[in-house]
């Protein structure tokens, strides 16, 4: 971690959805930091809350949801706090987000071009179409694809050059960070690494901030310098992507590095975390993990556990920690 | 374990007409074919884990789709313990989804949602006249309880929305192997289930098969799953196998230049690992314009002049170990 002011500060971030069931907590209590050129991978199964936590950051929960605690701060300003048209300024300039689903992000009925004119001029009304579309093709070169796919129309396009152009459209106006949740899930495994190695190379060049928000363990553990795992809308273990790696501390992230295969080991044996993830509108009482875990002792099924500080950049969510600490 | 195995398959095809506006019907001269699958050729031993991978539209779902009868080739010959079943019909081809059954990829999808789990997956003996009544939730029960879905009478009553993704790939695991088939296709069963819960699906059709002796035509994208489960792969690339071998030759030496740049790209769950760039220019070709020669050329860093000229064959390179290219590199 670098040692001058994280660009991004969250600070115990809870969103909450209102449904007819009742009230769940979608996400609970996250706080981390971001650098300059940093990126933090989010991991999570379904419903862990990951994808709503990316969202809260820029305040794009969708109803019935709401941010009722904590603060996103982005170089010296706090995010949620900001007036509507602020914060829609500040979504296209500062922060942007590239979502999943590359088929459905672009307007079939607009050429690629004007998808960047318009962006552009909305931002910046001084910029002339023409120039902007100059911006667009020198934009689209800088991801790989030939500038004179500005006259295409998004369906004459793959899902990887969808994808590029999608991460062309966050890049363009030289955003502090993006938020990139599971830009490759729709993806094949070659042009998603390629994805991945131009998302990194994007990040060092504008020294952008990178979010990467993801179900795949082995993504997070190869493309990020920080990892959050996220378990029914909690952060159960927080810290460098090497320390989970090599010493992971909660029972949930432990399970999860040993049932991801890794094609460079001979003979792996897989394990599996017995049951399955809890729903968060009846969540087990105590540790939410607590009925899949099998270190659970008395004290995990009454209380919640807090977040335990484990090392001098590790966070952890599990009374052993508090334990082996005391003893 | 003899020569011909227990599904052989020979030069399969399956092309689809690509539909056409009136007028460009009547100007245009020739028919166009998305060459979905195109000649497709493996045999799978008794009791064997054969995987077909590969990227999206490589044709790896077709040929499974092909195999139990749901779709019917255009071309080629399928063998089911040395018996043509390419053409049957009717009777015969009810008789035959006995003992060949398919696994879908989406739990989801794959069950009537109106319909309790205990009917669901009891539903074929009905249909194919085996039992009724009590002794089908017998059965069903047995069934239920052999794949981890315990205690079986809670889960008889269920509907598929009151269960867990993984649970429902369990029930629809159950519903394949009521009819004690011999040979089942699983089409991507875990692609769609939390990561967490992945391993145990993949144990759970690891157990079956010693039980129930099955042999399991495995199709995925996921080469790392592929790698964990199967005995051999075959490497698919727009409608064709490219190479065929077992699963340490495949991930050891991998011969075709497609194999290797599939292998390059697979995430290795270790941070601060750099892996080496994949050679590999551009997207895949449509399979309606497939490439002259061989079908990879465009996209190949060793390509030659030849390679826009003959197709390779898939041949043997090692005992049990199939390429097709036509460079040395």
């Amino acid at each position: 971690m670098s040692t001058e002011l994280p660009l991004v500060t969250v600070d115990a971030l809870t969103v909450e959805y209102w449904t007819r069931r009742g009230k769940l907590r979608a996400v609970d209590d996250v706080s981390f930091s971001l650098g300059k050129a940093e990126t933090l991978g989010v991991v999570g199964e379904s419903g862990s809350g990951k994808s709503t936590l990316g969202l809260s950051l820029i305040g794009l929960v969708p109803f019935p949801g709401r941010v009722t605690k904590g603060r996103v701060v982005l170089e010296g300003t706090e995010v949620l706090k900001m007036r509507k048209d602020d914060l829609r300024n500040l979504r296209g300039t500062k922060i942007c987000y590239v979502f999943q689903d590359p088929m459905t992000s672009l307007n079939p009925v607009k050429k690629i071009g004007a998808h960047f004119v318009e962006l552009i001029r909305t931002h910046q009304p001084k910029v002339t179409k023409k120039e902007a579309l100059e911006r667009a093709k020198k934009l689209l070169s800088d991801v790989g694809i030939q500038p004179e796919r500005i006259n295409d129309y998004p369906h004459q396009l793959s899902g990887g050059m969808r994808q590029r152009i999608m991460i062309a459209l966050a890049i363009a106006l030289s955003p502090r960070m993006v938020i990139a949740d599971e830009p490759t899930t729709a993806l094949d495994v070659i042009v998603q690494a390629k994805i991945l190695d131009l998302l990194n190379t994007l990040r060092d060049a504008y020294g952008m901030a990178l979010i990467l928000i993801t179900h795949d363990l082995s993504i997070v553990m190869e493309r990020s310098n920080r990892t959050i795992v996220m378990y029914a809308g909690q952060m159960v273990e927080y810290a460098p992507s090497k320390e989970i790696y090599s010493n992971s501390q909660h029972p949930y992230s432990k399970g999860l590095l040993k049932s991801i295969p890794n094609i460079e080991l001979a003979d792996q044996k897989l394990e599996a975390i017995p049951g399955s993830p809890p729903d968060l509108l009846n969540l087990p009482i105590g540790c939410h993990f607590f009925p899949r875990c099998s270190y659970a002792f008395e004290r995990c099924k009454k209380e919640v556990p807090p977040l335990f500080k484990s090392g001098s950049e590790h966070f952890v969510r599990c009374f052993l920690y508090d334990e082996e600490r005391k003893a | 374990m003899s020569q011909e195995g227990i599904l052989k398959v020979e030069n399969l095809t399956k092309y689809y007409p690509v539909e056409k506006g009136f007028l460009e019907k009547m100007l245009a001269r020739t028919k166009h074919f998305v060459r979905a699958v195109d000649g497709v050729s493996f045999t799978v031993q008794k009791g064997e884990i054969f995987t077909l991978a590969g990227e999206s539209g490589c044709g790896k779902t077709t040929t499974g789709k092909m195999i139990v009868r749901l779709i019917s080739p255009t071309g080629g010959k399928i063998f089911f313990k040395g018996v043509e079943i390419t053409a049957l019909e009717n009777e015969a081809l009810r008789i035959l989804k006995r003992r060949l059954q398919i696994i879908f990829q989406d739990p989801y999808a794959s069950f009537n949602p109106r319909m309790k789990i205990g009917d669901a997956v009891g539903h074929p003996l009905e249909i194919h006249g085996i039992a009724y009544h009590e002794d089908k939730r017998k059965m069903v029960m047995e069934m239920l309880d052999r794949v981890g879905l315990t205690p079986a009478e809670k889960f008889l009553g269920l509907y598929p929305h009151q269960m867990s993704g993984g649970q429902r790939q369990r029930a629809a695991i159950a519903r394949s192997l009521i009819l004690q088939p011999e040979f089942i296709v699983a089409d991507e069963p875990v692609s769609m289930i939390d990561v967490s819960l992945r391993s145990a699906i993949i144990d759970l059709m690891l157990n079956l098969r010693k039980d129930f002796g099955l042999t399991y035509l495995f199709i995925t994208h996921d080469l790392a799953i592929a790698k964990y489960i199967s005995d051999r792969i075959a490497i698919m690339y727009l409608g064709k196998i490219v190479e065929l071998g077992d699963k340490q030759t495949i991930f050891s030496n991998p011969m075709h230049p497609y194999t290797q740049a599939l292998l390059a790209a697979i995430p290795i769950p270790v941070p601060e690992r750099k892996r080496k760039v994949s050679g590999l220019v551009g997207d895949v070709p449509s399979a309606i314009n497939i490439p002259s020669g061989c079908r990879f050329h465009t996209r190949c860093r060793y390509a030659e002049k030849a390679c826009e000229e003959k197709e390779p064959e898939l041949i043997p390179v090692s005992p049990g170990h199939y390429v097709a290219c036509l460079t040395e590199h």
